[in-house]
């Protein structure tokens, strides 16, 4: 399996949205719904604070429960990576992924079927980085492939303190964040 | 992959047995990938704030797909931000203003009627023609805002005005301007000349880059913080920037000056200035030694509650990476009415540091030397904004829109007539709601130019549409900045509905005007194309690559030892200025105690968030998604005092007894116990804005009281306190 990982430098984010309102456009996600979110979090008293701001998304683990709980084979890797894909047309919109998802990635499209981040597959395949990331104007997102160890991820990653959501459920989440 | 095709096989069985409600079989026709289809890129300039960063409006199979950044433009270095790239929005919104409006009176009741564009042109011809006979023509008074201004500026200059006014102007950036003029001979500009990508050391008063989503700005600020320089940010809310701070001085409001005095104080005392450069640049240094000997750490401890030790060692830390330090100019800065002399401090000190002119301060911008389309002069008008200021704000460079809003009411009003231009008055102008209707109910004409409903509109005779950034072409973009560069708009699409362009609508009534010879042209891209050409370039080109860089002329740094003569009436960096003294002001910056909040009112604070630009965008249906509404931050001790729990509404009302909006509250510690904060820019009350009217509080109602810069006219208004009262609504 080829790992592509995204990596969000949590010093440089400052929640401004704009991965949200990138990926909204990129994909054409319809009103009301997004595959991306910023979240804010606050420690300390006044005047004694950390605020962190994070981008968040699907985390396209290399384990991961959805692909494992779909029963229609919906719920996919793209080719031999870790990169998860919903094929519309085999999704009966069963919601078990919705489930077995940890990190509440997934949404439910007007039509039935079950949407989600794609890592911009679309614009991968072209050489392109994902529309979130290629947008940010603070540059605190990287993408690339994980196993290859001169890559600006593995880089990052090798060279900064970082930290996965929820590793503990064994899904190996690919997307970190550096403190 | 095996699985996959066995799962395949069960597919419609088990969907159809598990959730009868949910699709059989799947999606029938899977979507194509976005940008599969044809797709076509069109040149443009962001209108969704003033940066105006230069992208491409994506059309896929001629549909509205995408907006994306120019990487040729030093602007966004090609990533728009949050409203940019949500900027197809305010194409795309179904509240937009759709067809000219007139208002008529039926059954004695006013309403506004659907007008052809020949009726409301007509008509706003045939009045304006009237006032300039009855009144003459500087009785015309126009308020403006954004890049497509200068169509109607322009208009108005022939007709005979000299009046205007921006809310940039007095509700915003022009004292930092007056005060670095007063010290530098030369402003700050849009597009801030800051140099934060090498800075070394970044102090941030008051001024929220990351809420403020100026492109570049927050891209210099966020290198500058990846490459580890030392931030101190002074602010009494826990501010993004704040997040990022080595230090973060959560100063009590209103007192900054008191520690811009003591970090003088500190350089001087401690001689950390940089002394080669101030005695080679500056005028009045012993004059100002004087002045701040008294401003001790110690004393300003008093005032602002930032520890002694914590102002010196913030000083020292500017002193030692200087003069690659900024002490960032700022841009909202209309707070205590003692405006432009805490802007001049924060000049001074720079010029302490010795940062203005040098690598990791402030650089020295160009613009390319673009000729203006040849145009008769302008009739010279009898009277002008100035004289509607009646000999105060001696250093403002333009009109005071409280000034000249007051000025519009009354048999003797100095203005009869009104030209609105995308200047959403009662939201952006504080403390004139009343003379505003006023003015409303006495002016004999009131033209309003825009693309929403803004609550503006409601007070206008003649309601002109424009078509938003995306469907029309406007002025170039020569923006002063580190390389030159010409950026165009093209339109990517035809005008929707019955809206036209701002060059067509001020070109149409300039016509009916008899002012046909500052139109010349038929179509405004003549003299896009005309300026281009002697620049050496054509439409042709610009309409491929929508950005052409040109080469500098000089360099952006002061070279070491450089005899540099600045532009003030010394020729020096003025520390003590004597063009302040002759019009009877201090020399130097005078520390006058912020008023103290009554019993059970706290500061009220306001500022910005990223995925909007004032009030301008609240409707706009992507923006909305990210940012629907405003809270009110109150820390969890004043949460407790008064039983207000996260989420729940509360009204707020301010020290003149007035209530707003129902508003959320944000419980929070990224804001003190004393003072409350609010995003400006929502609290529309305008039904025709249907996403956004009536959500959120506006900063603006509940900000009556206001303190004017006596020196240039800026509208200070952090002397506002608020309370709660319940939500009864």
């Amino acid at each position: 399996m080829t790992r592509y990982a995204m990596v969000v430098d949590t010093r440089l984010c400052i929640g401004c949205g704009d991965c949200v309102i990138a990926c909204k456009t990129e994909n054409k996600v319809p009103d009301g719904l997004n595959r991306d979110w910023v979240m804010e979090a606050t420690h300390g008293r006044y005047p004694h604070l950390g605020t962190e701001f994070r981008s968040e998304r699907c985390n396209h683990c290399a384990h991961a429960t959805c692909v494992q709980s779909c029963p229609t084979g919906a719920s996919h890797y793209w080719g031999e990576t870790n990169i998860v894909q919903v094929a519309p047309e085999l999704c009966t919109g069963c919601k078990a992924c919705i489930a077995a998802c940890p990190y509440n990635a997934r949404l439910i499209r007007p039509e039935g079927y079950i949407d989600k981040c794609t890592f911009c597959v679309h614009r991968v395949e072209q050489g392109l980085e994902p529309a979130c990331v290629s947008t940010c104007p603070t540059r605190c997102m990287h993408f690339g492939v994980l196993d290859d160890a001169n890559s600006e991820v593995s880089r990052l990653l090798a060279s900064r303190d970082s930290y996965c959501l929820l590793p503990e459920t064994g899904n190996e989440p690919q997307v970190y964040y550096l403190r | 992959m095996k699985r996959r095709e066995f799962l395949k096989i069960s597919t419609a069985l088990g969907g159809a047995a598990v959730l009868p409600s949910a699709l059989l079989s799947g999606c029938a026709e899977p979507p194509a990938p976005p940008g599969s289809g044809k797709v076509t890129m069109t040149p443009t300039i962001c209108e969704m704030c003033f940066w105006k960063c230069a992208g491409f409006v994506h059309k896929e199979d001629g549909e509205p797909w995408k907006v994306v950044g120019n990487p040729e433009d030093l602007h966004s270095h090609g990533r728009l931000c949050t409203r940019g790239t949500g900027g197809l929005g305010a194409f795309l919104d179904p509240d937009r203003l759709k067809r000219p409006l007139l208002r008529v009176e039926r059954n004695g009741e006013q309403t506004f009627h659907e007008a052809s564009w020949d009726e409301a042109l007509d008509y706003t011809a045939e009045h304006l023609k009237r006032i300039a006979g009855k009144h003459g023509p500087e009785s015309l008074a126009v308020f403006s805002q954004c890049f497509g201004a200068q169509h109607f500026r322009h208009l108005a200059r022939a007709y005979g005005s000299g009046s205007f006014a921006e809310p940039d102007y007095a509700q915003c950036r022009a004292a930092r301007e007056v005060g670095f003029f007063l010290t530098y001979g030369e402003t700050i500009g849009s597009q801030e000349r800051t140099d934060m990508a090498n800075s070394r050391c970044i102090v941030l008063i008051g001024t929220h880059i990351g809420e403020n989503l100026h492109n570049e700005q927050v891209r210099t600020f966020t290198e500058a913080v990846g490459k580890g320089a030392t931030i101190i940010t002074v602010d009494p809310r826990f501010s993004v920037a704040a997040s990022k701070s080595k230090y973060w001085l959560a100063i009590r409001p209103g007192t900054d000056l008191a520690l811009l005095l003591a970090w003088m104080h500190v350089l001087v005392t401690e001689g950390l200035y940089d002394k080669d450069y101030v005695a080679r640049y500056t005028l009045g240094f012993a004059d100002l030694a004087k002045h701040v000997a008294g401003h001790t750490p110690e004393w300003a401890y008093l005032e602002t509650g930032i520890e002694p030790e914590t102002i010196r060692r913030t000083a020292r830390e500017m002193a030692a990476q200087a003069p690659a330090t900024l002490v960032h100019p700022g841009r909202h800065v209309a707070w205590y009415g003692d405006d432009t002399q805490r802007v001049r401090a924060v000049a001074i000190l720079n010029a302490l540091l010795g940062s203005w002119g040098r690598k990791g301060g402030l650089y020295i911008p160009e613009q390319v030397e673009l000729p203006e389309y040849p145009l008769p002069a302008y009739p010279e008008p009898k009277t002008t904004w100035q004289d509607a200021h009646g000999g105060k704000y001696p250093f403002a460079y333009s009109g005071v829109t409280n000034e000249l809003i007051g000025q519009s009411s009354g048999p003797d009003a100095r203005y009869k007539a009104w030209l609105v231009y995308e200047a959403n008055l009662p939201v952006s102008v504080p403390a004139v709601a009343e003379q505003i209707r006023q003015a409303a109910a006495d002016l004999e004409l009131c033209v309003v130019v825009d693309t929403m409903p803004m609550e503006v509109t409601g007070y206008a005779d003649v309601v002109l549409p424009e078509c938003t950034y995306v469907e029309r072409h406007d002025p170039l973009r020569n923006d002063p900045q580190r390389r030159p560069s010409l950026a165009l708009r093209v339109p990517a699409f035809e005008p929707q509905y019955d809206t036209r362009p701002g060059w067509w609508i001020a070109r149409e009534l300039g016509l009916r005007l008899g002012l046909e010879k500052w139109f010349p042209w038929k179509e405004y891209r003549e003299v896009l194309g005309w300026q281009l050409e002697q620049v050496g370039s054509s439409m042709a080109e610009m309409e491929r690559i929508g950005l052409k860089s040109f080469p500098r002329r000089n360099a952006e740094y002061l070279a070491p030892g450089e005899a540099y003569a600045f532009p003030t009436p010394s020729g020096k960096i003025e520390l003590s200025s004597r063009q302040l003294e002759e019009e009877g002001f201090d020399p130097m910056p005078r520390y006058t105690p912020p008023e103290v909040a009554p019993a059970s009112f706290y500061r009220l604070i306001y500022g910005r968030m990223p995925a909007h630009s004032f009030g301008r965008t609240t409707n706009n249906p992507q923006l909305f998604q990210v940012m629907p509404e405003n809270c009110v931050w109150v820390n969890p001790l004043t949460a407790g005092d008064w039983k207000l729990a996260n989420g729940a509404y509360v009204r707020l009302k301010n020290q003149d007894g007035v209530v707003s909006n129902r508003v959320r509250v944000r419980v929070t510690e990224r804001i003190g116990p004393d003072a409350v904060f609010l995003v400006h820019g929502f609290g529309h009350r305008t039904p025709r804005m249907r996403l956004t009217d009536g959500v959120g509080a506006s900063d603006n109602e509940l900000i009556t009281h206001i303190r004017i810069d006596p020196i240039m006219g800026a509208t200070g208004m952090r002397s506002n306190f608020v309370t709660f009262v319940g939500d009864e609504a």
